[in-house]
């Protein structure tokens, strides 16, 4: 089953509410998917231009790494934990020389998100212990979309949670299953691509990643993955600058968009949209199969 | 008139008393508040009640209804009116996919758009859909009536059996073995009266009729070689 948020606010105003909103509809989400949650949060890019979310397996390595960073990169900087999860802004500029620093420590961390905008949180478990133990409700950002998962291609583990990143400020939530995964894996293997998991959706991020660094819009690779991927989706891929939404010929996988003058929500179901504000004025429709919306911030920051 | 608010009651608890025998039949309006997308609201009702649902609900409301009339001041999700067998279920917005699926009975009116795969498989109840409708509606239907006022999506009645689709709009095209066929007296009779019902000025006359060529009914030996 799985569900699915996305939430894009065209309201600055709304900004330092964006965690408050989303995690509310994330939790409005956890019966469609209790194995586990996660987000893909975007905020303004700070006086840092590059950022990674990291999981590490044993806390200890975040003081290994905090010294380390100390020496090598003196206060240009920052650690921030969030949960489980570590994120860790820097100049773009060192960006080679942080990635191995952080291969060399003694248990290296899992990499969830990389890029200006983007952090990702996930775990195993429910969206409310998630919202809770991430502290989502402070989260100041611009837009984000969530995940609920049901599990069904692969194990609930973390790194079978979504969203999946595997592009600089990309990432992809899904609700659906794909059929064709496997050797759409192998395809983009031999293209040199690098898989963590055994799970569809990945599959399915890894896809556009792939489409777009070879020059295509994302808007053209999603049209082009109506052909490549076979079975149900909705996808929700989250990009610096907003966010898009597909769903598959069949569309069977439910899907609801909302807009007001000051957002533009998506959910798995009507219900996850009922506590956003002035809800009864906005707009609300079901996109239509086979049709790629997207929608992106103009800001000067941007 | 008794007044139920899904913030304070729970829905089994609404559901509960709707379905019990102590309803007086007729006589009682009852008032659901706040249904805020739950799923199953006033499901398996089983008497002459009415139910108005102040808001937009989740999947399957009024599903399997007998008898009750169900007035919806909202949008509806997935499986409106799933199997139900007799009544009415009124929808002031749009309902999502499958609205009105497997019906035996009772009449569906969707004042606003119905989705994907309305009035699948139904066997007997009739929809009326003052909208458009979205792809593959009417699909293995096998008897009742579909009438749509605005356009069809793709896909149109595939596999239909002997169900009626009345469409006033465009049709985006037919499914596998549906075809138009000629609107006789007996079908503007039974337009009529579901327009009536429905408070449309619209006329009969203005529709046009699709239904099964009935050529998947039996295998044809010729095509043995396709499988």
């Amino acid at each position: 089953m799985c569900g699915i948020v996305g939430l894009f606010l065209k309201n600055s105003e709304l900004e330092p509410k964006l965690g408050a909103l989303i995690g509310e509809m994330l939790i409005k989400m956890s019966d469609r998917g209790p194995d586990s949650a996660g987000l893909a949060l975007y905020s303004r890019p700070t006086r840092f231009n590059m950022k990674l979310t990291l999981r590490f397996e044993n806390l200890s390595s975040v003081k290994e790494m905090e010294s380390i960073l100390c020496k090598e990169l003196k206060d240009k900087f920052s650690l921030k934990f969030r949960g489980s999860h570590v994120v860790l802004q820097f100049l773009i500029a060192d960006y080679e020389l942080v990635l191995t620093l952080l291969s060399e420590l003694k248990s290296a961390p899992r990499i969830l998100s990389k890029g200006n905008a983007i952090e990702i949180f996930k775990e195993v478990g429910s969206s409310v212990d998630f919202v809770n133990q991430f502290k989502v409700n402070n989260f100041n950002g611009t837009h984000g979309i969530g995940h609920t998962r049901m599990a069904t291609e692969s194990l609930v583990t973390l790194m079978g949670a979504h969203p999946f990143s595997t592009g600089s400020d990309q990432c992809l939530v899904h609700n659906g299953s794909l059929s064709n995964h496997n050797s759409v894996r192998r395809n983009l293997i031999r293209r040199g691509i690098q898989f963590e998991t055994d799970n569809d959706s990945e599959v399915a991020a890894s896809y556009l990643s792939d489409k777009i660094s070879s020059g295509m819009t994302l808007e053209v690779a999603l049209n082009s993955s109506l052909d490549d991927l076979d079975g149900f989706f909705s996808f929700v891929v989250g990009t610096k600058e907003g966010f898009a939404v597909l769903r598959d010929r069949i569309a069977c996988k439910p899907a609801v968009l909302a807009e007001t003058d000051d957002y533009v929500a998506f959910g798995s179901e009507y219900r996850a949209l009922t506590d956003l504000p002035n809800i009864n004025e906005a707009i609300v429709w079901e996109p239509e199969p086979a049709t790629v919306y997207f929608w992106k911030h103009n800001h000067e920051n941007f | 008139m008794k007044i139920f608010d899904l913030e304070k009651h729970s829905l089994r608890e609404i559901n509960q008393s709707l379905q019990t025998s102590e309803i007086t039949e007729g006589k009682k309006i009852y008032e659901i508040r706040n249904p805020k997308g739950s799923h199953a609201v006033a499901v398996g009702l089983k008497a002459k009640i009415n139910v108005n649902i102040h808001g937009s609900t989740g999947y399957y409301c009024g599903g399997m209804n007998q008898k009750a009339k169900i007035h919806v001041f909202g949008s509806v999700g997935p499986g409106v009116g799933e199997n139900m067998m007799s009544g009415d279920i009124i929808i002031e917005g749009d309902a999502s996919q499958y609205a009105g699926a497997t019906g035996h009975g009772g009449v569906l009116l969707i004042k606003g758009n119905a989705s994907s795969r309305c009035g699948i498989s139904m066997k007997g109840n009739d929809i009326v859909v003052l909208g458009n409708i979205g792809h593959m509606a009417g699909f293995m239907a096998q008897s009742g009536n579909l009438v749509v006022l605005g356009n069809a999506g793709e896909g149109l009645g595939d596999s239909i059996y002997e169900a009626n689709i009345f469409v006033r709009g465009k049709v985006s095209n037919l499914g596998a073995d549906c075809i138009e066929k000629d609107m006789r007296k007996e079908h503007l009779v039974t337009l009529k009266r579901l327009l009536k019902k429905s408070n449309c000025s619209v006329k009969p006359q203005e529709f046009r009729r699709f239904g099964s060529a009935r050529t998947l009914y039996n295998f044809e030996i010729d095509n043995v070689n396709l499988y």
